[in-house]
């Protein structure tokens, strides 16, 4: 396998695989002070990168301006969507510009523990993570007196999970952490507010945190220049499946789907998976479509089938994945995911009826949104724009049913 | 930011408590709020189910109960709000700004619909067949929307087997709907930590620790889960088939001994709002249906008074005359089998502090195969003894080993009053309409001070009346005898009495304030008992511990459903009743008098009143039984 | 168990404790560590948590039984984790699949009988671009083919 070192220095990106060098980032922030950071993220533009798109200027204001005895900020590594592994490359080849993010995010809101939550399937890299912290812990990077500000005080813990997608929403992360089962919370009130043992926290992605530095170090206005004016800089995607050259590619938002398939040299693409297992699948027609946050928004997954997969089956692999990682806790994400799942077993049997396929797609409609978290209101996203979007494979295939 | 208090139920079931502004005039105090085009001024954090309550719009419900925490887990309660795209759990949104909030829009009412037939499809079992037929909440929902169709189908075969093992309480996982009431009953409201949700997902169900059965766990059989269970997931375990046996078998003689708390709810059974009491109506019902005699357990909560009072005047005498150090104070009542169970798992080393006196149900099984036989002139054999009690865990007592003093089972079925009511439904009687009646000899009426008992603080207020009597020669100080510090529906209470001016008998306690504690709950119980291992109990004489909140009157085996409100009524109930009694002391009823002057002649607390009135104590583990 | 089995575990635990700390929020990594060492949470060690943490012993079965690796039934020296999620489906898990249980004579979801190894699936590692890709105990192997999965199968002890 390549040293790692070796592939950092292959990869190419405008923004995150850009040039940065360690403890540029904590440095200038330093200088910077806290407004000043707000104000260059806010003008940078900066949404979550975990997929939900949350701006993060507006997370840090709120938790930097409420009142409390202790604030943490709490790093999302729980990557658990399927097709995404953008996290995984961050954490091995860029912890500096995590850590940094984490530690510019400390100073900003207050707090003084980072938590970094990752997830159990992760532990191989824990020692060298570890490693990492404790030489940022020699070089005055982290500890007490931060590069000689006074009183500013921080420490970054790891923490590992055990095995639960469900516990990348951030509420079920927190509660993960405070030793529970990792159930997603009622929100309101939200993490910002009532976090961690009840104090303001800021859950960020682990790219979101990785841009940071970037920002401090260049300015929000560079930031801008990628990407377009809703969804702006450049995202990770994650592309794997039936192409060539699958891994982790950095590309500005507004580049549309085709121009990726390209640079992945993907023949003979049918269907592209957007956004993991919770997110749409898209037919040939919509490959002009851009990746951005008001068009077809992602975490970074894509995932590419060629003309010779069975859209049905992917779509089983799908529902079977959010069957056994649903938390169990609201009835129509428990029972819904089942009972989609079921409808697809009919389809392959062929002993289905289409209007028990639509009472599906309505109930998929209502999970949408009375679900009590992120999972129970995406995952019918696939089934529904799977079985839309093909319905003439499908059902073809699979006879009419009666 | 706002501060959860420190509790066991995890933070994704904790209600969202923004801090209720004191003064709600002030700005900011509170909020306008649109509800279907009507505007409201609510206070500043009142939940949208809250709001909707208090301005009489109906919003639908099932994991939301007024006496546990919030848990928005069933998602029925959601409504639509203008600006939202997903729609939000009545029960759990605080309203913080100026919203527009709609019930029920064509999203709102698909979603309902869908929740419902989603719980249907895996709720095994049918209505005809399931003792909460007409008193099911899944149910009611199921009939409030129209239901007529299994649209995602219906489950067919049990996916769980039934829990049969404990003798108070029985689980059938195959009819929950996972509202998780009943874990939060046990780990918050009682603090006992039994129920929890066991794997993820679809595996998903409540369970005890390592999946055993219930027998061999802790639980204390208190039964305030099966009150707040909204399915038939959580039931008693019905003795009635055997009862009806016996009472059709010509050959037994099937006395029933009914308490207090059951005679001031059972007309809930019947439609009647809580707060009214039937006990002669009862009386009347109970002999139709077949029972040979129908006795007052409040004789014997008269008979209880004298023995613990003279236990506790015993113990009193060895710490202030004999110096003995070694005897127990505080004296805590054992009259509360869930608590016996509590105290027996969670704080062995106590057990000596536990008065030995049975509860009033096991002396009156006692006296009954013994005295009664005796008087009546029938061969104990042929008798059989059933509790009305309000309380699941009298099932168990009535079980254990030690129970036997008569020679025989001395109680041989405890039966709830939701059990009796159903007993009473079978043989076409309607209750609230029957003719009143007295109890039968020779127990007669019994005093008022055994009504009380149902309350929390009952027992204390009843032991006082006596006991102050009894040391004083001078009524308790208190207006009308109603010992106001001991009532009330308080977590802990404490209070005292001075004792001045004793009778010779007593006088070692001249000036002694005597100071008694009274609990209910077992969360409460638990204060109780840190603050004695903490040695804050160090002048305390007296300490009344009840399992379960309310006092008997809430007990486990009361009508579904229960909250505050109803169980105020109750005592409301059980108070009004006594003070229309004439004889309001124990020590003064009549049948007390009688039975020690014949029976128990060598007096309270001696060596023939301890062979059958009084008992000890088992220890078991604090994990597995 | 044997009572001096009990009592280093009694004391393991009260050494993770004095580590992570008695909080709830170190029941975690309190669990963690000892399915690292132990390859499961056995009845009493959840109940020595449970004593020490004063938590109710349920709650410790309750949080072990909602994560896919904490266990508590014993499992082999070795919990072998194959992805199942649609990348690694693609690229043929299902060979791997029949591979490994050919050679092992279990299915997944069993332990073999010399205790050695246990099979799981496991959803999406984050491997999608080596694809098929499987962790033993946390080390990751991926683009797993079948000469590779026996060689690795044979290794490990």
């Amino acid at each position: 396998m390549e040293s790692i070192t070796e592939r950092k220095k292959t990869r190419t990106g405008p923004v995150l695989f850009s040039s940065y060098t360690q403890g540029e980032g904590i440095r200038k922030a330093l200088q910077l002070g806290r407004g000043n950071i707000l104000f260059e993220l806010k003008s940078s533009g900066l949404r979550g990168r975990g997929g939900a798109g949350f701006p993060t200027s507006t997370k840090w204001m709120l938790t930097a301006a409420s009142i409390a005895e202790e604030k943490f900020i709490v790093c999302n590594a729980d990557e658990g969507e399927p097709g995404t592994f953008k996290d995984r490359v961050l954490l091995l080849e860029y912890p500096e510009l995590v850590f940094e993010g984490m530690v510019i995010a400390g100073f900003t809101i207050g707090a003084k523990l980072g938590l970094v939550y990752l997830r159990g399937e992760y532990e191989y890299m824990l020692k060298s993570l570890q490693d990492y912290i404790q030489m940022m812990r020699n070089e005055n990077l982290l500890g007490k007196n931060i590069l000689g500000k006074n009183d500013f005080n921080f420490d970054i813990e790891i923490r590992l999970g055990s095995g639960s997608y469900v516990c990348g929403e951030e509420t079920a992360l927190i509660e993960s952490l405070e030793g529970y089962r990792g159930e997603p919370r009622n929100r309101p009130p939200f993490p910002v507010d009532t976090g961690y043992m009840g104090n303001p926290t800021v859950v960020n992605n682990v790219e979101t945190l990785a841009s940071v530095p970037h920002i401090i170090t260049k300015g929000g206005e560079w930031f801008r220049v990628y990407g377009t004016s809703k969804s702006t800089g450049s995202k990770l995607f994650s592309v794997s499946g039936d192409c060539e050259k699958p891994g982790v590619y950095e590309l500005p938002w507004g580049t549309t789907i085709n121009e990726l398939l390209k640079i992945v040299e993907a023949k003979n693409t049918k269907a592209v998976q957007v956004g993991g297992a919770s997110g749409v699948c898209l037919s040939k027609s919509q490959f002009n479509r851009s990746f951005a946050y008001e068009d077809v928004a992602t975490g970074g997954s894509v995932i590419i089938f060629n003309e010779s997969r069975n859209m049905l089956k992917v779509l089983k692999n799908f529902m079977e994945f959010f069957v056994e990682e649903s938390c169990g806790q609201c009835t129509p994400c428990r029972i819904g995911n089942v009972k989609l799942l079921e409808g697809i077993e009919l389809i392959e049997k062929g002993k289905f009826t289409f209007s028990y396929i639509n009472k599906l797609k309505d109930l998929g409609r209502t999970m949408q949104v009375a679900s009590k978290c992120g999972l129970g209101q995406s995952s019918p996203n696939s089934f529904i724009s799977i079985l839309e979007n093909f319905k003439d494979e499908i059902f073809q295939t699979n006879g009419r049913g009666k | 930011m706002v501060k959860r208090e420190k509790s066991r139920i995890p933070v994704s079931q904790q209600p969202f408590t923004v801090k209720k502004p004191e003064d709600i005039t002030t700005i900011g105090g509170t909020v306008s709020v649109q509800i279907n085009e009507k505007k409201f001024t609510v206070p500043l954090g009142t939940t949208i189910l809250e709001a909707c309550k208090e301005n009489q719009i109906h919003i639908p419900t099932l994991c939301h109960h007024p006496d546990l925490c919030i848990a928005g887990v069933c998602r029925i309660c959601v409504v639509e709000i203008e600006g939202m795209r997903t729609l939000q759990t009545a029960c759990s949104f605080p309203i913080t700004s100026p919203i527009k909030i709609h019930t029920s829009t064509p999203m709102v009412r698909k979603a309902r619909r869908h929740i419902i037939d989603l719980l249907l499809s895996e709720h095994y079992g049918e209505c005809y067949s399931c003792f909460r037929n007409g008193n099911c909440e899944l149910q009611s929902l199921a009939k409030e929307y129209g239901v007529d169709g299994f649209t995602f189908g219906h489950i067919d075969t049990a996916r769980y087997e039934v829990d049969r093992s404990s003798a108070a309480v029985i689980r059938d996982m195959s009819k929950c709907i996972l509202c998780k009431r009943c874990v939060r009953t046990c780990i918050d409201l009682q603090e006992v930590g039994v129920l929890e949700a066991l794997e993820r997902g679809h595996e998903t169900h409540i369970g005890t620790f390592l999946n055993k059965p219930l027998a061999d766990v802790i639980c204390i059989n208190c039964g305030q889960c099966i009150n707040r269970c909204p399915t038939a997931a959580l039931r008693a375990n019905d003795p009635s088939d055997e009862i009806w046996m016996a009472i059709d078998d010509p050959v037994k003689h099937v006395v029933i001994q009914t308490a207090p708390s059951p005679r001031a709810a059972i007309g809930e059974e019947f439609g009647i709002e809580a707060g009214k009491s039937f006990t002669g109506e009862m009386n009347t019902a109970l002999r139709r249906i077949g029972f040979d005699k129908v006795f007052d357990t409040n004789f014997t909560a008269d008979l209880t008074i004298m023995e613990e009072g003279t236990e506790l005047l015993n113990r009193l005498k060895k710490a202030l005359v004999e110096k003995d150090d070694l005897v127990k104070l505080p004296q805590f009542t054992s009259c509360s089998p869930g608590w016996i169970k509590f105290i027996e798992h969670f704080y062995p080393e106590y057990l000596d502090y536990l008065s030995t006196a049975k509860s009033p149900q096991q002396m009156f099984g006692a006296i009954i195969k013994t005295f009664y036989a005796r008087e009546a002139k029938i061969d104990a054999k042929d008798i059989v003894t059933v509790a009305l009690m309000p309380c699941s865990a009298k099932k168990f007592e009535c079980n254990r080993p030690e129970m036997n003093s008569s020679g025989y089972k001395d109680v041989d079925y405890g039966l709830t009053t939701r059990e009796m009511a159903q007993m009473i439904k079978e043989a076409g009687i309607y209750l609230p309409e029957m003719p009143k009646s007295n109890f039968d000899e020779p127990f007669g009426d019994a005093s008022g001070a055994g009504l009380i008992f149902g309350a929390t603080g009952g027992v204390m207020e009843a032991a006082l009346r006596t006991v102050y009597e009894l040391v004083t020669g001078r009524e308790v100080p208190f207006k009308n005898l109603n010992i106001e510090p001991c009532r009330g529906f308080e977590g802990v209470k404490q209070a005292s009495v001075k004792l001045e001016n004793c009778v010779d008998d007593y006088k070692f306690l001249e000036g002694v304030e005597l100071k008694f504690v009274v609990a209910h709950g077992t969360a409460n119980a638990k204060k109780v008992m840190e603050m004695l291992r903490r040695g804050e109990l160090n002048d305390v004489h007296f300490v009344e511990i009840m399992a379960c909140p309310g006092g008997c009157l809430g007990g486990g085996g009361q009508p579904i459903p229960t909250n505050a409100e109803i169980r105020k009524k109750r005592a409301e109930a059980i108070y009004a009743e006594e003070e229309t009694l004439e004889i309001r002391k124990s020590h003064n009823n009549p049948h007390v008098k009688y039975i020690y002057k014949k029976f128990l002649t060598e007096g309270p607390c001696s060596k023939l009143s301890h062979k059958l009135l009084h008992t000890h104590y088992t220890k078991r583990g604090k994990y597995i039984s | 168990m044997l009572v001096m089995e009990r009592n280093t575990l009694s004391e393991e635990i009260e050494e993770l404790i004095k580590i992570y700390g008695s909080e709830r929020s170190s029941l975690l990594q309190i669990l963690q560590a000892i399915q690292r060492k132990h390859k499961y949470i056995s009845d009493f060690a959840q109940q020595e948590v449970a004593q020490l943490m004063n938590i109710h012993p349920v709650e410790v079965y309750s949080v072990i039984s909602f994560y896919s690796f904490l266990h508590s039934e014993p499992q082999g020296r070795n919990i072998v984790r194959l992805c199942q999620t649609i990348s690694c489906d693609m690229k043929g898990k299902e060979d791997v699949k029949s591979t490994v249980e050919k050679e092992l004579g279990i299915k997944f979801g069993e332990t073999t009988k010399d205790k050695r190894i246990t099979l799981e699936f496991t959803n999406c590692l984050g491997m999608c671009d080596q694809g098929p890709a499987m962790i033993i105990n946390e080390r990751v192997y991926t683009r797993l083919n079948t000469e590779k999965v026996i060689q690795i199968l044979n290794e490990i002890k």
